[in-house]
């Protein structure tokens, strides 16, 4: 019998070596004469085990983690292809307690098929959601998404079937649907996983979106960092246009959507959705001017539709199984679920996939197990590196976007970066300036200028000169840049910095060089 | 730098019916839908701080200045960008606006020079004021930090300075250039606090795309971008509206002074016919008024081999008269003529003809618009009876459809190319047909949609098959035809252009345009909507000139383009006052207004005026006074602002005519071509230096003002009336109004004109009358001029220019931007720093064959004479014709010209002249080449075969 073996060709999994995992597990097979089967699959995220390599087995796939190349000849001895046991044997995957806890709506697929296979996507249900929206009317699909309160998952919890709904409405001849996948948040992956573990759902989602507002083209803007990504959606795109899922008739339905792929040139800023239209139409990535909204007038003065990757690859979910269905889960306002991705000083870092309205302090100790260096959790920075910095009184919030509101953090993309006792938060809000200042367009000057002024004077403030003054300064160009920006990168460039202002003041406090004593 | 008596709204202007009504400071404001709260509270009195905002600019909201604070609204929107709507309530001062505007100009200061005593910008630097307005004096955040004090100048434009270091990155350079010029040369490069301001990525502003327009110097808020001459100079003190005198778009401009000196010249934003927008020659190429080239002092000579001597104003015009009197006495009245100019004012034209018709008592009178567009006044007049054209250059912004033919708009008439590039970024179509790739075929945001690449000399083939597809595809307007143009001319045109003759598919072979480009060109025009025709010279100046007028007077006739805003027929004039030079009689069988000398009522009117009796026979065109020279029967000339040696075509025939002249009268700022020709020199005076009109390509009569006093003593006109006083015929002018007072006492379409309505309106396009007391916008609205219009039918006949084995090419010319027509001002100013030089294009296949290369010297041969030129390898020509412009005098261009002449104006066939090229080495000095192609001149034919009516 052929043994099936799944190998990650996720990012993350193949900078950890699953590449040459691979090879030895080809190289073994070959030596043994062993009939297998590898299957590059996309990652489970659960990203301290990679390389986590799994076999089919008749009880289910059982998986083995962290996999090296030197452990492939004792796996083949143990015989794991049929899941012996090993010492890196992990038991049946779906039973590992990080994956069991999970709600895994959107990334149900990723980690369990061959990303590239359109066959492996419609067995395992895809397509269904386009299949509905084409018998519905557009205003139902908008609707349907509406209903399922789905918001935007980029970062700032906009209700898409809102968005849609505009979109939908304008009268014109031309309108698009545009994917931001410039995933620039630091501690941020779920997009990049997504496209690269089951690009499909993403084209799915996006075709939906087309046919539910009327839009023939869609781009998938993609941040240069992700060349495997590039390649996955390539070849997605490929075929799915093959099969007429895309194209100029899709699924004979008569109606058209086009669907390609542009590279980002490496800035930040062009994750911000106007920034990012001015990049699609080949111009240089700065903020327009909103008023008129995107979905008024976006790409090429046309209206479109801009949304971030897990918020268009919620949506097949939610047209296949019902609006009910995705609103049934979560909390408050915040409803289905959200991709958390886990990462900085933690022992357990990856992606979980959960419905709103679990804490913070779940997260961090119940799938995180605290800190990789076993030392205290001291701060916890979420929603990317414009986010507050939570200290530990606070990780009872429920990840939920109103609550993260109500103590001044934002949940943003679901990103938690996390820090344990040794860190220096006054050199963290430095860092906060200095990001705004590598990142910032250039267009308005509380972000230009402000930033850099910003650095310099934490610096004068952590060397001690002038230190109340300059804290008071630090105080008000925090005010100047948070209500002068034109947008959120140098309006929420002050959130690190203010909470880091609030929650440890010591650090700035602290005599130069008394670090050391 | 704004021009310094402007008041600036913020954003621009919205045009809209509807009106808003919102509270602003707790004053009731209401203003059309669209404004934005800025622009509102300026236009109710109020200034919101701003620094990237201006009303020439789309809103930008970079600055962060102008937040305000709106009820209901949370945080500060920008006022900029945020549109005033109903029942808004909107607080532009608190003490947390005060607050935050204060903090933002701090973090402003923080990168910016503080040594604004000694800024060229200094009292008019918007910083500045913001810093003062706002209470801020010091930055907390100290000098030390990071900043661009040291970054490095670029000094290469030859009129402005850009300095990094005052630079605050507010993009109103990008915006002017992109909005304003539609040239897209600047960019801002890199990003965050290392934004800089580059002129076509990494390039010094002299070798970038720039066409150094200046919008954005005026556009810069710092003096980041700065005129030199206010660096070397200082600010102006006071500000003169006039108008620009070289082109013929006609931009209205205020000159700004410190004393008598010219700082600079800024485009009025009021301006009817440049919109607050000016180009390179207009706005800083006024270097020529002071140049030492300048004559200062009248001078005579007993023959054009002596030397000059300088004399007295009455002694060099008491010459003049007598020398006049002297040949008409020996040689009869119809021995001397005059030459009026299009580059000077309404009024020195009309002296200038009145003089010659009732001083010499005879019709000799011609004018430089005999070589550009007479077949325009002539074409214009016989089909729809008047000899101008029909639109205000803003009506292009309602064309949905534009056809250039045979000009360069870019090039020659710029400030009218930006508007017409802002309507076709808008999405107008655009349709080309000219001989070589024009840079509108194919530039920044702005592609033809069909280019009819032409050879020269077919213009009229191409015309008649573009009507037979109207015709025969029945595109025609039949009512409107039916309703406003003379029956039976049209069946006989229908009937004649719908012959298969004239079909796309038969003309091919004659003007080298594939037919189908040429049927899916015709279907656009006509089903546009609004189509409008921009024509130049390329149209007038062949020998079927007029037959081309009247041609693209049909065609718009037969679709129904003309008598509304965005269609009609639009000539691009030439120079400043072509139209104004041809309104005013200049021409020897018409008085002003178009009407012929032969007229009883009109000629008595003017004799009754001037109390003399008036020739009843139109005098001799320039061409025939050339001709009556040779014969020996015409014997003087007074020719003002004039070079025929230069501009006038067969270089040879006209310089043996001109030695054979007796007495020459040349009234010029330089010593021209024709000078070497001339017997008495008349220092005249510049632009700056008068008050007078202009009247542009839209019959826009605009004031001309005086700046500074002649430099030579007298005004032109000044020098006419004394002239005249000295022929024993008295003028008794005391101001230039006096003189328009009697234009407007003789001329129906100017009856209503007068200097304090010019200056009330800022402008008037004639007919102004009873019957359009304000002026006429739009001609021939509801019937035309002639009452029907008339058809004439278009037989297309070659010029007998050809090409053979001896001369296979056809040589085209046309002109540069920052060089103006022979280049007397333009070459005596830093223009040259982008175009010194005339280079003949010729394309790769066609220098190949010849073994020339870029920069080789070419020897030009035709059939009248030869020169020699620098070639320029480039596809913007088409093999077989090669192109060159003429500014410099020591290229010779019409040197190789002939005398070949449209049919009826005797317009010169400038534009087809065969011609075949030899690569010859490359002269010891540019003077020795010039001074042997002043051999070549006098050798080269003087034949006659100038055609006549």
């Amino acid at each position: 019998m052929t043994a099936t073996i799944f190998i990650p060709c996720d990012a993350s999994a193949l900078s950890l070596g699953a590449e040459s995992v691979a090879r030895a597990i080809a190289a073994q097979a070959r030596a043994r004469k062993l009939d297998v089967t590898i299957v590059r699959n996309g990652s489970r995220g659960l990203c301290w085990l990679e390389p986590m390599i799994e076999v089919a087995t008749p009880a289910g796939r059982v998986a083995y983690g962290a996999v090296a190349p030197r452990d492939v000849p004792g796996l083949f001895d143990a015989g794991f292809q049929t899941g012996g046991a090993h010492a890196l044997r992990l038991g049946l995957t779906e039973d590992i307690p990080y994956l069991k806890g999970q709600e895994r709506l959107t990334f149900a697929r990723v980690g369990v098929t061959d990303p590239a296979s359109l066959g492996d996507y419609l067995a395992h249900g895809g397509f269904r959601g386009l299949r509905r929206a084409l018998e519905l009317a557009p205003a139902a699909i908008v609707k349907e998404v509406t209903d399922s309160g789905l918001r935007g998952r980029g970062g700032a919890a906009f209700p898409t079937g809102i968005k849609w709904k505009t979109v939908l409405d304008q009268d014109t001849a031309q309108k698009y649907v545009t994917c931001n996948a410039d995933e620039g948040d630091s501690g941020t992956f779920a997009d990049r996983m997504l496209m690269e573990g089951d690009p499909l759902l993403l084209i799915e989602g996006m075709a939906i979106a087309g046919v539910a507002v009327g839009a023939t083209h869609g781009y998938i803007y993609l941040r240069v960092e992700y060349p495997h990504a590039l390649r996955t959606l390539n070849e997605a795109i490929a075929a799915a246009c093959e099969a007429h899922y895309l194209g100029r008739d899709i699924l004979g339905s008569g109606k058209q959507f086009e669907l390609e792929v542009r590279v980002g040139a490496g800035a930040y800023i062009c994750g911000e959705e106007t920034s990012m239209l001015e990049s699609l139409e080949g111009k240089r990535g700065e903020i327009r001017v909103r008023p008129p909204l995107p979905a008024i007038k976006g790409l090429f003065g046309m209206p479109t539709i801009v949304n971030n990757v897990i918020s268009l690859a919620s949506v097949p979910t939610i047209l296949e199984r019902g609006a009910a269905f995705y609103q049934n889960y979560g909390a408050g306002r915040s409803r289905g679920t959200l991709p958390i991705q886990l990462a900085g000083n933690i022992k357990r870092g990856g992606l979980i996939e959960k419905a709103f309205g679990v804490t913070l302090r779940e997260i961090l100790y119940d799938y995180g197990g605290g800190s990789a260096s076993g030392r205290p959790i001291r701060a916890v920075q979420v929603g990317g590196p414009l986010g507050a910095y939570l200290p530990e009184s606070q990780f009872d919030t429920a990840i939920d976007y109103e609550a993260f509101s109500a103590v001044g953090a934002m949940l943003g993309h679901g990103g938690i970066v996390v820090f344990d006792d040794t860190v220096d938060m006054a050199r963290m809000a430095r860092y906060a300036m200095e990001f705004c200042a590598h990142e910032s367009c250039g267009k308005c000057t509380p972000c230009r200028i402000g930033s850099v002024r910003g650095v310099e004077v934490i610096d004068r403030i952590v060397s001690g000169v002038n230190r109340d003054h300059n804290i008071e300064l630090l105080e008000e160009l925090c005010d100047t840049m948070l209500q002068g920006s034109l947008c959120g990168l140098g309006g929420m460039t002050p959130f690190p910095v203010q909470s880091a202002l609030r929650f440890f003041p010591g650090d700035f406090h602290k005599a130069h060089g008394e670090e050391k004593r | 730098m704004y021009s310094i008596d402007h008041h600036d709204h913020g954003t621009p202007a919205v045009a809209g019916a509807a009106q808003v009504t919102l509270e602003i400071d707790g004053a009731t404001v209401t203003v059309p839908e669209g404004t934005s709260i800025m622009r509102a509270a300026a236009l109710a009195g109020g200034s919101i701080p701003k620094l990237c905002a201006t009303d020439t600019l789309k809103a930008f909201g970079s600055c962060r200045l102008c937040l305000v604070e709106i009820d209901g609204r949370k945080g500060y929107p920008a006022s900029c960008t945020t549109t005033a709507a109903a029942g808004m309530k909107v607080r532009t001062e608190s003490p947390a606006l005060r607050k935050l505007r204060r903090n933002v100009v701090e973090l402003y200061v923080s990168d910016h020079p503080l040594d604004c005593v000694t800024c060229p910008a200094n009292g008019h630097c918007e910083l500045q004021d913001m810093a003062e307005r706002l209470e801020v004096t010091e930055t907390r955040y100290g000098l030390a930090g990071e900043n661009h004090a040291h970054a490095k100048r670029d000094v290469s434009n030859p009129y402005f300075t850009f300095d990094p270091s005052l630079c605050i990155v507010c993009s109103r350079c990008v915006r002017a250039c992109d909005e304003t010029q539609g040239t897209f040369a600047l960019t801002v490069e890199g990003r965050g606090f290392d934004s800089k301001i580059s002129a076509s990525a990494h390039s010094s502003f002299l070798d970038s795309e720039c066409v150094s327009c200046g919008a954005c110097v005026e556009a810069c808020p710092t003096a980041a971008l700065s005129e030199k001459p206010l660096i070397e100079i200082g600010q102006p003190t006071r500000a003169v509206t006039t108008t620009c005198a070289y082109c013929g778009v006609g931009c209205s401009l205020k000159a700004e002074v410190k004393g008598d000196q010219v700082v600079r010249m800024a485009p009025n934003r009021d301006g009817h016919a440049n919109q607050g927008h000016a180009c390179v020659k207009g706005r800083f190429a006024f270097g020529y008024t002071t140049h030492p080239d300048r004559v200062l002092k009248p001078m005579i000579r007993a023959r054009i081999s002596d030397p000059w001597r300088e004399v007295g104003w009455d002694e060099a015009i008491g010459h003049a008269a007598r020398e006049f009197k002297r040949i008409q006495a020996k040689y009869g009245r119809d021995s001397v003529g005059g030459i009026t100019s299009s580059r000077c004012t309404n009024e020195e034209t009309f002296l200038v003809q009145k003089l010659v018709r009732a001083g010499f008592g005879n019709n000799n009178v011609d004018t430089c618009a005999r070589v550009c567009h007479s077949p325009t006044g002539y074409g214009l007049k016989h089909t729809l009876g008047e000899s101008a054209g029909t639109q205000a250059f803003t009506s292009v912004m309602k064309a949905d459809v534009v056809m250039i033919i045979g000009a360069n708009p870019t090039e020659g008439h710029p400030v009218f190319a930006s508007q017409l590039k802002r309507r076709l970024r808008q999405g107008a179509k655009l349709i080309i047909a000219d001989p070589r790739a024009i840079a509108l075929v194919r530039t920044p945001h702005i592609e033809a949609d069909f280019h009819l690449q032409l050879k020269p000399g077919t213009n009229v083939a191409l015309i008649n098959s573009i009507a037979h597809v109207v015709v025969t595809e029945n595109l025609t307007k039949e009512d409107y035809v039916a309703a406003r143009c003379e029956p039976a001319p049209y069946q006989k045109w229908r009937h004649f252009i719908a012959e298969p003759k004239n079909s796309p598919e038969a003309m091919a072979a004659i003007t080298g345009v594939p037919a189908d480009l040429v049927r899916r060109a015709a279907r656009l025009y006509a089903k546009a909507g609004n189509a409008a025709i921009y024509y130049g010279l390329g149209v007038t100046e062949h020998s079927q000139g007029s037959t081309m007028v009247m041609g693209i007077a049909n065609l718009a006739m037969a679709t129904g383009n003309l008598g509304r805003e965005g269609v009609g027929v639009n000539p691009l004039r030439g120079q400043n006052n072509v139209q104004g030079a041809c309104d005013m009689g200049s021409f020897p069988h018409e008085f002003t207004g178009y009407r012929h000398v032969s007229d009883d009522s009109t000629r008595h009117a003017f004799e009754a005026r001037w109390g003399v009796k008036l020739e009843t026979e139109p005098g001799l065109r320039i061409p025939n006074m050339f001709e009556a020279a040779l014969d020996g029967s015409f014997k003087g000339m007074y020719i003002q602002g004039e070079d025929l040696a230069q501009s006038d075509p067969n270089t040879g025939h006209v310089e043996a005519a001109l030695s054979s002249l007796e007495c020459v009268v040349v009234q010029d700022l330089f010593l021209n071509e024709t000078a070497r020709f001339a017997h008495v020199f008349l220092p005249g005076s510049s632009f700056l230096e008068k008050d007078g009109t202009f009247t542009n390509a839209e019959r826009r009569i605009s004031p001309v003002r005086k700046v500074m006093e002649p430099r030579a003593g007298l005004a032109d006109w000044e020098i006419t009336v004394a002239l005249s006083n000295a022929l024993g015929y008295p003028m008794n002018y005391r101001h230039p109004s006096e003189i328009m007072a009697e234009i407007a006492a003789l001329t129906p379409t100017f009856t209503g004109v007068t200097y304090e309505k010019i200056d009330r309106l800022g402008s008037i396009q004639w007919p102004c009358n009873d019957q359009a007391p304000e002026g006429t916008p739009t001609m021939h609205v509801g019937e035309f001029v002639r009452g029907k219009g008339k058809f004439y039918t278009t037989e297309y006949v070659p010029t007998r220019e050809r090409t053979t084995s001896r001369f296979p090419l056809i040589l085209t010319t046309g002109r540069v931007l920052t060089q103006y027509n022979v280049g007397a001002q333009t070459r005596r100013t830093p223009n040259v720093a982008w175009h010194d030089e005339d280079r003949l294009e010729i394309h790769p296949h066609d220098a190949e064959f010849r073994g020339i290369v870029q920069g080789d010297w070419v020897g030009v041969a035709s059939r009248a004479g030869e020169t020699v030129l620098r070639a320029d390898v480039t596809e913007r020509v088409q093999p077989g014709v090669v192109y060159t412009t003429f500014h410099f005098p020591e290229s010779g261009a019409n040197v190789v010209t002939t005398e070949i002449s449209d049919w009826a104006t005797n317009c010169p066939e400038y534009k087809v002249t065969a011609v075949e090229l030899v690569k010859v080495n490359q002269p010891k000095d540019w003077q020795e080449r010039r001074q042997k192609l002043g051999e070549r001149r006098w050798k080269s034919r003087t034949g006659s075969g100038v055609s006549h009516v």
